[in-house]
């Protein structure tokens, strides 16, 4: 087998889910030849190149497209470079990883293909059998890629793990090739144009990619009360999640809601504050390692799936907690 | 300027799904259907735009079996001028509904092609990317905001990136798929739920529009997910914070 990594990279260096993607694609078999492709413009880039070369021991070779067509991520010219790099490497696999770059790019470049790609693989059977969560992971789905090559895959990172050795290690630096694009074709190209990108919240982390989070329901009552998840999300480095419930009768936005309809999470620390736990919100929060649930109803159906249960009035454990917790150092 | 929203039927939102005993699926025999919530989003764009006089026309599209036309239904009630059925039986995945809306999208010559980012049922996140693909539109994935400029025929377009918002300038025609925060879909009110049953529902079938249904995908068997076992109730906070310290080893 040989594969192709898409990568995303930022700053000079790739990120953690896209040597999750190579570390699922080291999975796929023994004798897997491993090509991250990185685009972009300019030195970050080269900087990104020398970095994935060393990022994980299974790499093979970095390519690298280096031109003004990649300053911006924008899913026309990358899937073309795709089909393009496809056409002349025959890999049997690509895979990105499934965060909004790889799921913008990778289906667009399997239709240039015309290949079925898969979204949100959990887990590499074989290397054309996979599980991917349906019905946000209220199923499992066991599916066949039966098609020619290339198999196309998303994969999700919190699934495959990088182990912490031998990153950064320089005895296993690949080789970094430049990608030729004298015959990279202009059409569809420009017709998208950057215009800018706004961040959030920096000071807090990304739901989707956050260690713990802290999420209250309509147990809250107001948007002045829900002010105390997000003090307590703060003492603990957390990001904060909202039920469809809270988000609904106006508490918080909603980029906070967790569930079928919002945000998958898979953090360490799920605590939930006030939550009832609708079957959509259970759904969104099930591949979380370890689940607090603080709720005055010792009967709501979030303590079903919790770890550890406290029935009480969060209006009290909030501030008993904010009170307890450690600082952050 | 023209809007065609292509709309899915899914198992609703609210339903808890069982997996059938024989592992070939989900149960969908005598469960509720609905259209799914992101496709809402998308519809509701559209009408938004037509109501400020930038579209002149939507026309709803779905894909699948007869009982799509109940979804259709619900679209023309909501406010879409008409529809088209694309009947199909049997699996329909993402890359085949792309090639179906292809050729709709060639029939019809839309300016703007929107659709929910993905289906609650599948969760592929694929089919707006892939027709855009396609069709060698651009396209705007994840939207949480659409501005159209008429004059010069571009749209804005503000997605949901991971940890923040990112801008881009389409020029149209363009694919659009939606995110949840871009609106709150309208509820359909009696007299257009009746003034829709008289609104045209066009039939095509794959072939009319030559298009091979086929699949280099094959669903292997679906299976419940491992389930969680409720764990201890603790009686006080310091005992929730000693168990997170000392056994959990989360903070």
């Amino acid at each position: 087998a040989s594969t192709l990594v898409l990568a995303e990279h930022e700053g000079g260096s790739i990120n953690a889910s896209s040597v999750s993607a190579v570390a699922a694609a080291s999975s796929l078999n023994k004798d897997n030849s491993i090509s991250v492709l990185l685009a972009g413009l300019g030195p970050s880039l080269q900087q990104a190149a020398a970095h994935a070369a060393s990022c994980h021991p299974a790499v093979s070779q970095v390519l690298v497209a280096d031109s003004d067509k990649f300053t911006y991520p924008l899913a026309e010219p990358w899937a073309k470079l795709v089909h393009l790099v496809q056409q002349r490497g025959g890999y049997s696999h690509i895979i990105a990883p499934s965060g909004s770059f790889g799921k913008n790019i990778l289906p667009r470049a399997a239709a240039l293909l015309d290949v079925s790609p898969v979204t949100d693989v959990i887990e590499i059977s074989e290397p054309n059998l996979f599980v991917r969560p349906i019905y946000a992971g209220n199923a499992l789905c066991t599916v066949r890629y039966n098609g020619d090559s290339p198999c196309m895959l998303t994969i999700r990172s919190t699934s495959f793990p990088v182990p912490p050795t031998s990153a950064d290690s320089k005895d296993n630096e690949a080789p970094i090739s430049q990608v030729d694009l004298s015959t990279f074709g202009e059409d569809s190209i420009g017709k998208s144009r950057y215009v800018n990108q706004t961040s959030q919240n920096t000071e807090r982390p990304d739901l989707g990619n956050a260690r713990i989070v802290v999420t209250g329901g309509r147990g809250l009552k107001n948007a002045e009360n829900f002010k105390m998840i997000e003090k307590l999300a703060e003492k603990l480095g957390a990001a904060v999640g909202a039920t469809r419930a809270a988000v609904d009768a106006g508490f918080v936005p909603n980029d906070l809601q967790v569930g079928q309809t919002g945000k998958i999470v898979a953090p360490e620390l799920y605590m939930a504050f006030g939550v009832s736990g609708a079957i959509q919100h259970l759904a969104g929060i099930r591949d979380s390692k370890v689940i607090v649930a603080v709720n005055k109803d010792a009967d709501a159906a979030i303590f079903q799936v919790a770890d550890y249960g406290l029935v009480g009035d969060l209006f009290e454990v909030i501030p008993e907690l904010l009170e307890k917790l450690p600082e952050r150092k | 300027m023209k809007i065609m929203v292509a709309i899915k039927r899914v198992v609703d939102y609210a339903v808890k799904i069982r997996v059938k005993p024989d592992k070939t699926g989900v149960e969908t025999q005598n469960v509720k259907m609905s259209m799914n919530p992101f496709c809402e989003i998308a519809l509701e764009e559209a009408l938004r735009i037509k109501e400020s006089g930038l579209a002149s026309e939507v026309v709803a599209v779905s894909m699948g079996t007869a009982q799509c036309v109940d979804t259709l239904r619900t679209g023309l009630a909501m406010g879409a001028d008409r529809g088209i059925h694309v009947e199909a039986t049997g699996a329909l995945y993402p890359l085949s509904v792309a090639k179906l809306l292809k050729a709709l999208v060639e029939v019809e010559k839309p300016g703007l092609l929107i659709l929910g980012k993905q289906a609650i049922d599948d969760d592929c996140n694929q089919t707006g990317q892939m027709v855009a693909g396609l069709l060698g539109w651009p396209q705007g994935t994840f939207a949480s905001k659409v501005v159209l400029d008429k004059e010069n025929q571009v749209a804005t377009v503000d997605r949901e990136v991971d940890g923040g918002l990112e801008t881009l300038s389409l020029d149209l025609p363009a694919v659009i798929t939606t995110d949840l925060r871009l609106n709150q879909p309208r509820y359909a009110t009696l007299p257009n739920i009746m003034k829709a049953k008289s609104k045209a529902i066009k039939k095509f079938t794959p072939q009319e529009l030559n298009v091979e249904i086929k699949s280099d995908l094959e669903v292997v068997q679906v299976t419940e997910p491992p389930k969680r076992k409720a764990g201890v109730v603790v009686s006080s906070v310091d005992d929730l914070l000693d168990k997170l310290k000392n056994e959990a080893h989360v903070i």
